[in-house]
Formats: C-alpha cells, sequence, structure tokens
C-alpha cells in the first residue's frame, strides 16, 4: 500500500523502521496467505495417503463381498447397502417434515413467541453434537422408554403379498437409525429450504395474490417451485452429512459383522425377485459404511487398515457425487433465475 | 400478506359464503400441518432434555435415576472413573480433561489458522482466490469424522508426532494419544472458524477501512489494529461455536485418543473423552438399566450442557457484534 508514503506521521519514521514495518507487512501477508493454503495442503496430503494405503485393495470384489475374518476377502457391500437404506429412509421423513416447517416459517409464521422459540431452538439443534441424537435414537425408537421392554410386540400389518412385521420397540434396525439419522439433518433441511424459499422475490407472490389465488396455491403452484433448485441443493447436503454420521449410528446398534443386506436385496434386480424385501428392509438389523471404517481401523490386524483405507476410497466417492450434483444444480439455478 | 379472499357479493351470498368457508378451512389445515412440521424440531429438543433428565436426575419410579445413586458431589469432583471395575469409582474430572486437553490442543493449532485465513480471504485475497478457496474448505468440512480418525491413527501419530517427538525430543509417544486426536480435530475446525470469522470481518463498514488509510495506515495496520477489533465479537462468537464442535466431535477422538480414563495434560498419552467413553459403552453390550449403563447419560448430559452453554454464549456474542453495525 502507498498509503504510507505520504507527508503525514509516517515521515517521522526513520528509514530503518520503515523497512522493518514493510517487512511486517509481507510476513503478515505471507502468513495469512499459508493458513489460507493450509487447507488445500493438508486435503491433498490425506487423500495421497488414503489412495496410498488403499488404492490396490479397491476391487470389483471388494465391492461385491460382504465383511469377512480374512482381511483380503473383506469387502463393504452390507455396508453400502446399509447406508443406501439408511439414507433414503432419512430423506424420506426428514425432507417433507423440514420442508413443511421451512414453508411455515417462511410463510405463514408471524413474527412472535412461537417463531422466536422455534427459531432459537433450531440454532440449538444444529450445536448439539451428534452422539447426543443417538442417546435419544436409542432411548425413543431403539428401545421406546423401556415400555415394551418386557413383553416385546409384533404389530401385524397383512398386505395383499405379505405380512408386514413391525417389531415393537423398533430394536436395532434401519428405522431406528434412519429415524435417528432424520433427527440429526432436519434443522440442516429446515436451514436450507428457509434461504432458497427468502430467495424468492415477494413480487412473485403478490402476482400470484393479485390473480385471486390463495396463500397455499400461491406458495403450492409459484414459490415452491421457484425455490426447488435451491431446496434440492440443501436436502443434497443434508442426505452427505448423514451418509458419513457414525456415531449416532453406533448409538443405536448398527451392527458391526453384518453378511447379509437388508431387505435380502444385494443388487438391484433382486427386487424384481422379491419385492416384498423392500418393506421388509427397514426392519432388518443393518451395518453402514462408516461404520464398517470404524470397525476395520479398531481392528488390531495391520492388513484391515488397508481395507479401510479402501472403504474411505468408496465413501469419499460417493461424497464427491453429491457434490457435484449440488454444485451442477446451484450452477444451473444462477443461470436460470429468472428475477 | 393479504389472503382473504375478497368478499365481493354474486348472485347467490348463502352458495359463496360456503365455499368461502371450506376454502378457509383448506387453507387452515395446510397451516396446521405446516406448524406440525415446524414443531417436530421443537418434539426434537424436548426430547433430548426429557430422556437426559429422566436418566439422569429424576427417574419414573419403578427406575432409578443416576444422581439417586451417586451423588452428584462424588460425580463431578471424583478423579476416578472406573465403572467397570470391581471398585467403581464414577468420578468425572478425568472425562472432562480429556475432552478440553484434546479440544484445547485443538484450539491452539485451528483457531490461529482459521482466524489468519479468514483475515487473508478478506481482506487480501482477490475474488478469484476465495472461489478457490471457499469450495476446498467446503470439501474438507464435509469429510466424515471416522476417516479424520483414521488419518490421526495410521498417518498423524506415526508420521509426524513420533519422528518430532519421539525422534527429536525423547517424549514417549503412545500409539493412541490426544495429540493426534487435537490436530485432526484442528483440522476439523478450520474451516468453521475460516468462514464464520470471514463473514464477521467482511460485514466491518468499509467507512472505517477507508478512515485508516486516510490517516496513512498500511494494509496491515489496517487489518491487524483496525478490522480484527471491530470484528472481534464475531470472531470470539466462531471460536466458541468452534471449540463445542471440539468438545462434541466424537468418531476421530475416540478412534485416535484411547479408552484410558486418565488424569492427565500429557499430549502423548492416551486419555479418554467424554464422547469417546459413550461410544465405548454403547459399544459393549452392557445391560439396560444397570449403573454403568447410567453413567452414560449422566456424561452425555454434561457433554450437552457444556456444548449448550457454549453455543448459547456464542450467540450472545454474535447479537452484540451485529447490533453494533446494523
Amino acid at each position: 500500500m502507498s498509503a504510507g508514503t505520504g507527508k503525514t506521521a509516517m515521515n517521522v519514521l526513520e528509514k530503518g523502521g520503515r523497512a522493518a514495518s514493510r517487512r511486517t507487512e509481507k510476513l503478515f501477508e505471507w502468513t495469512c496467505a499459508c493458513a489460507t493454503w493450509f487447507g488445500l495442503g493438508v486435503l491433498v496430503i490425506l487423500l495421497l495417503g488414503i489412495l496410498w494405503q488403499g488404492a490396490t485393495w479397491l476391487t470389483w470384489s471388494f465391492l461385491t463381498s460382504y465383511d469377512s475374518r480374512h482381511p483380503t476377502q473383506a469387502g463393504v457391500l452390507a455396508g453400502l447397502w446399509g447406508s443406501f437404506w439408511l439414507v433414503s429412509v432419512a430423506a424420506l421423513v426428514a425432507v417433507p417434515v423440514g420442508l413443511g416447517a421451512a414453508v411455515y416459517l417462511e410463510e405463514y409464521g408471524k413474527k412472535g413467541w412461537l417463531r422466536t422459540l422455534i427459531e432459537i431452538n433450531l440454532s440449538n439443534l444444529a450445536g448439539v453434537p451428534s452422539i447426543v441424537y443417538g442417546i435419544l435414537g436409542m432411548a425413543v425408537f431403539v428401545k421406546m422408554f423401556g415400555i415394551f421392554q418386557n413383553h416385546p410386540k409384533v404389530l401385524e400389518i397383512w398386505l395383499p403379498f405379505t405380512t408386514l412385521e413391525i417389531p415393537l420397540p423398533f430394536g436395532r434396525t434401519v428405522l431406528s437409525g434412519a429415524l435417528t439419522l432424520a433427527l440429526l439433518i432436519l434443522p440442516i433441511v429446515i436451514v436450507a429450504s428457509r434461504e432458497a424459499l427468502r430467495a424468492v422475490p415477494s413480487s412473485i407472490r403478490h402476482a400470484s395474490y393479485a390473480v385471486g389465488a390463495t396463500h397455499w396455491q400461491t406458495i403450492r403452484h409459484q414459490v415452491l417451485p421457484a425455490a426447488t433448485p435451491g431446496i434440492f441443493t440443501g436436502i443434497i447436503l443434508a442426505v452427505s452429512r448423514a451418509v458419513g454420521e457414525t456415531a449416532p449410528l453406533l448409538m443405536v446398534g448398527a451392527a458391526v459383522f453384518v453378511a447379509a443386506t437388508p431387505g435380502g436385496i444385494a443388487a438391484p434386480a433382486d427386487v424384481l425377485r422379491h419385492p416384498a424385501g423392500l418393506l421388509e428392509a427397514p426392519f432388518d438389523p443393518f451395518t453402514a459404511l462408516p461404520i464398517q471404517i470404524f470397525n476395520w481401523v479398531s481392528r488390531p490386524e495391520p492388513e484391515y487398515r488397508h481395507v479401510a483405507a479402501a472403504a474411505i476410497l468408496v465413501l469419499l466417492a460417493v461424497l464427491q457425487v453429491f457434490n457435484i450434483a449440488a454444485s451442477v444444480i446451484r450452477s444451473r439455478m444462477r443461470k436460470r433465475a429468472r428475477w | 400478506m393479504d389472503t382473504k379472499p375478497s368478499s365481493s357479493a354474486t348472485d347467490d351470498p348463502m352458495r359463496l359464503t360456503r365455499r368461502f368457508s371450506l376454502a378457509q378451512a383448506r387453507e387452515h389445515a395446510i397451516r396446521l400441518c405446516l406448524l406440525g412440521c415446524a414443531l417436530a424440531s421443537v418434539l426434537t429438543t424436548i426430547g433430548i432434555i426429557y430422556v437426559l433428565v429422566t436418566e439422569t436426575l429424576i427417574a419414573i419410579p419403578p427406575n432409578t435415576a443416576f444422581f439417586q445413586q451417586i451423588s452428584p458431589l462424588e460425580f463431578f469432583t471424583g478423579t476416578q472413573w472406573t465403572p467397570q471395575f470391581e471398585e467403581r469409582h464414577f468420578g468425572i474430572l478425568p472425562l472432562v480433561t480429556g475432552t478440553f486437553l484434546v479440544a484445547g490442543i485443538a484450539a491452539l493449532i485451528g483457531l490461529p489458522i482459521g482466524l489468519a485465513g479468514s483475515i487473508y480471504l478478506s481482506e487480501y485475497a482477490s475474488p478469484r482466490t476465495r472461489d478457490i478457496v471457499k469450495p476446498i474448505l467446503e470439501i474438507l468440512a464435509g469429510i466424515p469424522t471416522v476417516v479424520y480418525g483414521y488419518c490421526a491413527l495410521v498417518f498423524v501419530t506415526p508420521y509426524v508426532l513420533r519422528p518430532i517427538f519421539h525422534g527429536l525430543f525423547g517424549f514417549d509417544v503412545k500409539v493412541f494419544n490426544a495429540a493426534s486426536a487435537g490436530i485432526v480435530v484442528a483440522i476439523m475446525i478450520i474451516p468453521i472458524v475460516t468462514s464464520l470469522s470471514e463473514d464477521a470481518l467482511r460485514s466491518v463498514p468499509q467507512a472505517l477501512r477507508e478512515a485508516a488509510y486516510a490517516l496513512g495506515s498500511t494494509k496491515f495496520h489496517v487489518s491487524a489494529k483496525v478490522v480484527v477489533p471491530a470484528a472481534l465479537s464475531g470472531i470470539l462468537a466462531s471460536f466458541l461455536l468452534a471449540i463445542s464442535r471440539a468438545v462434541g466431535e466424537t468418531m476421530a477422538v475416540a478412534i485416535a485418543a484411547g479408552q484410558t480414563p486418565a488424569l492427565t495434560l500429557n499430549p502423548f498419552r492416551s486419555v479418554e473423552t467424554m464422547t469417546a467413553y459413550i461410544v465405548n459403552v454403547s459399544f459393549g453390550d452392557k445391560p439396560h438399566g444397570s449403573l454403568d449403563f447410567k453413567a452414560l447419560f449422566a456424561v452425555a448430559m454434561t457433554l450437552f450442557v457444556i456444548t449448550l452453554a457454549m453455543n448459547i454464549l456464542s450467540h450472545l456474542v454474535m447479537r452484540r457484534f451485529r447490533e453494533v453495525y446494523q
């Protein structure tokens, strides 16, 4: 900056002092720049390290086999399908509820104690450690407050082609894990959807009212379609958060060693052979990709480190797909914006 | 918003009233439904508090709460945590020091780096640099914590800590140690500090910077002596939020810091944090209702209260900051 060279108080500085201050200038800027690029450096080193440990272990059979007591035969099939079911069911629950909450807060809620309460609550929930959600999930979904402690029940629902058996309490099933994850990502979905709704200009709403639409018609046909890309981005981010969550799933009793997939579906084609599996899956025990990683990292045998690294590569690849999807939607949204 | 359908009369006033009320009922039902969704998040909080309180403070009669069996005084001042031994001690201090040892190491490394990064992004970096750095930070923030735990155990301890602190200084660096966990937690909180502090720095009015330049300040003086002090409460809020995240961090710590509840400040020893204890207990098959199992809820309650207090403090500080400049 040339500001220091003016005929002002800076003139009293001696030459040496000015050189020193220039050195401080450069040093400060360099320090800050290094701190900024530190993140990139760490990211590159970590990725290279994980690749070095796991790349050769990442084979097709690794993706298509169950866990094993022999490191060379262990695979992530159960974890992949477990994660798929957990995240799908969690999104199925969290997205409608979160979207509804966002619409209420942005479009209906008048400023008042109720809205303030909900807002304070949301900002606090975002800071609750994920393991506390795990404890909630364990008490509410897995054990149901111990109501059925001594006489577990099975709720039978008769369907034309199968009987759906819902255990009460839910126990250590996909459903318990998914509902816990749903509670965890609910605040994220709400916050992201609110931002998307807020970005819709009020002139659109006013135009809709002007042609006689009711409040709900305006939201349903104008505001929600306009906010869809933003909402989608938020949902993808929430889902990618759910994919990597480990601690709450351990709390709700994710099994470490599972040699089956939920509902017996180990490939998309299995759905045709055994369609009832789709309904049975939420009530099966489960494992998940990050749980498998945790398990392998904790094993004493050094070979499992490589297995864990390979599983981490799979997990990071899945997350990267979500990230790319989110950024594609975001850039499309920028181009398409009409206002 | 003005939602009432206009009441301009048509030929059949009776019919109009009826249609009017039907439409209104529908609108009302939808509104209630949406309110229910909004209250689901409140219900989550109530659920968390209910579970923690009934297990630790006031139990529903047939059960007994943790603090009805163990005195709070022993719990909060005891220096031994040995729920699984014959001679049981429930003193949470080793877990608390373990937690704050890891969080402290993380803060010592992560906060300065995060702050320096935010100063660079807000005061020095070109918009192009910012467009490159921000997505990288997002990726770092999105990496699952179990991956960081793996890195601490497999890379940080053998390739960073051992050569430096064992090779050069002769410390005894254990396989599981607080330092490696602290280092990876630092990497996790850097994106939080950088992005929140950058928001605070950028919302300092441009007029303050220009006034400082007009008085002959250099860029360093403007950044360090005008902008940072002006944004101080925003920066503090980001620090508090980051530390609370470090305290509540689970998987990285459970993998890398070990499972030995030890009252120590030695970063190269194995320690157990509150979160790691919760994970380790739930991993084993402790019978529901036993005292060790209830200890889990007492630890979780302590953790919840600590992080909640830090988050609330952070929001209060942040609000003060907003009031100054808006």
